[in-house]
């Protein structure tokens, strides 16, 4: 903990793990599309299913989706804000097995027909977990900048990003790699101490079979 | 210093608590270059808190729930009608206390002080001591490094969670920073400073956090009034002169013990205390 966790963070109440933690995950999930989102299925469990009204976590979940940041006031009134930018959402409740009791899915399709799906938990204090991304375990937390790649499982995938993060003086503090299946759909997603050079990520992007190339900081 | 009052108060010594917290945290945070950087976050923290204060006065004010919402503003008229019993300067703290939890609880803008839930607390009487006493901004941003100190300290030795340390840790802690702050807009010492945080943890230890319905609403904002409360007299204790007879890291390690001790159900499960009360559950009364 820091100074400005104590006195801190600004944020829109009432709740840091019910409103700004759900704002998050809702902002880490626009950011993971990499494009505005035209439609979003958002699906609470545990505490959040009970309480996610009476907390606004449904608002805040949709404001972070449209990009809104933990401390803007838009996100009391993100429902309209929506209807205006014409994204469409449902509500849902759901039960899953041993998952965090603060955890939210949000499948959420883009305005080009991209579609992604977020399993993530607010595990208090406004931090959050992503769980799952496309149903691939990926586990961080979006407090350092963090570098999320899909891509397909071919040979050599690691070795292409880490050259290049070496490269930019990056130094890489967690990595986690999942795959559906050998030669399938993979995510790296890797926690990082510094910002990669633009030039860097840029090439990452350009790399065959890299199908998404996403940089979040300060989420 | 970051987990000891003792070396805290050492490292204060000649240059007092907030230059020391400034150094610490230049140090620990790499997002800030200079203490300008520090103090311009701090001022930003401050004009928020002045915000939340002004929107939470609003008698139109209510919540998504519509638990709570308004009664800052009625606390504040009924001071001003001379209707209460405490004179102006408590009444203003409360309302202002009571304001700005009942702006979190409308989800309005606020600063978390430690947390959402305490957060009208350590604003309250920074402000209307401002009033009070024609204080500069530049003293209330000095406070709010003296109550992030002992915040911090009390989050690394204990815990600031209301689901793992009960609500002492919330609105126990944020007594605490906020006596702590107002001994040194009082011209108090470092030592009173800590003196009045252990007063204030002793006067809310073993508070639970059982939160109605699950929402940051009942009894939460009710119990930023209580605990502004026992800060002004915890400070007030300190200032004149009594010393803690217990040193404050260890009162800290107490009040960690106690929320160890605590149930599941009296720390943020909505299942005991004012939660479980029948008209909380949504059941008949006998």
């Amino acid at each position: 903990m820091k100074l400005f966790d104590i006195i801190g963070p600004v944020m829109i109440g009432p709740s840091s793990s019910h409103t700004a933690g759900a704002a998050r995950i809702g902002r880490i999930t626009r950011q993971l599309l990499g494009e505005e989102v035209r439609h979003a299925v958002i699906s609470f469990h545990g505490s959040f299913a009970k309480t996610y009204a009476g907390h606004g976590a449904d608002r805040a979940v949709i404001g972070g989706l449209l990009d809104l940041h933990v401390d803007d006031a838009r996100l009391r009134t993100s429902k309209k804000l929506a209807a205006a930018r014409g994204m469409t959402y449902e509500i849902a409740t759901v039960q899953l097995r041993e998952a965090h009791p603060n955890t939210v899915i949000v499948e959420a399709t883009g305005v080009s027909g991209k579609q992604i799906k977020v399993e993530a938990a607010s595990v208090g204090g406004g931090s959050v977990r992503v769980q799952y991304l496309n149903g691939m375990e990926v586990g961080f937390s979006g407090d350092r900048t963090t570098l999320v790649i899909q891509h397909r499982d071919v040979p050599g995938a690691i070795a292409k990003v880490s050259r290049l993060l070496a490269a930019s003086k990056t130094n890489i503090a967690t990595m986690r790699v999942f795959r559906e299946e050998a030669g399938g759909r993979a995510v790296m997603a890797l926690e990082l101490d510094s910002v990669p050079e633009a030039a860097h990520i840029e090439a990452l992007r350009n790399i065959p079979g890299f199908d998404s190339v996403t940089l979040l900081r300060g989420v | 210093m970051e987990r000891s009052v003792e070396k805290l108060l050492t490292r204060a010594q000649g240059q007092g608590i907030a230059a020391a917290m400034r150094d610490w945290q230049l140090r620990h945070d790499d997002t800030a270059q200079s203490i300008a950087d520090l103090d311009a976050r701090m001022s930003e923290a401050l004009q928020v808190m002045r915000e939340s204060v002004e929107k939470g006065l609003d008698p139109e004010l209510h919540s998504v729930s519509r638990l709570t919402g308004g009664n800052a503003y009625k606390l504040m008229k009924a001071m001003e009608d001379g209707a209460t019993a405490g004179g102006p300067l408590l009444g203003r703290i409360c309302a202002r206390a009571l304001a700005v939890a009942e702006c979190n609880a409308a989800m309005g803008r606020i600063v978390a002080a430690p947390t959402a839930g305490a957060c009208g607390i350590l604003p309250a009487a920074l402000l209307t001591l401002q009033e009070e006493y024609k204080l500069r901004d530049e003293k209330l941003i000095d406070a709010l490094y003296v109550a992030g100190a002992f915040g911090l300290i009390i989050a690394n030795r204990a815990s600031i969670s209301g689901a793992e340390g009960g609500c002492q840790a919330e609105c126990g802690t944020a007594a605490a920073m906020t006596a702590a702050a107002i001994v040194f807009l009082r011209g108090g010492t470092p030592q009173q400073s800590a003196d009045a945080c252990s007063f204030a943890l002793m006067n809310l230890m073993g508070l639970v956090c059982d939160p109605v319905r699950g929402l940051v609403e009942v009894p939460c904002v009710f119990r930023n009034v209580g605990a502004v409360s026992v800060a002004l007299s915890a400070a007030d204790m300190a200032l004149a002169g009594i010393a803690c007879p217990l040193p404050c890291d260890e009162v800290i390690d107490a009040m960690r013990q106690v929320g160890d001790a605590l149930p599941a159900a009296l720390r943020e499960t909505g299942e005991g205390g004012c939660a479980a009360c029948p008209s909380a559950c949504g059941r008949k009364k006998d």
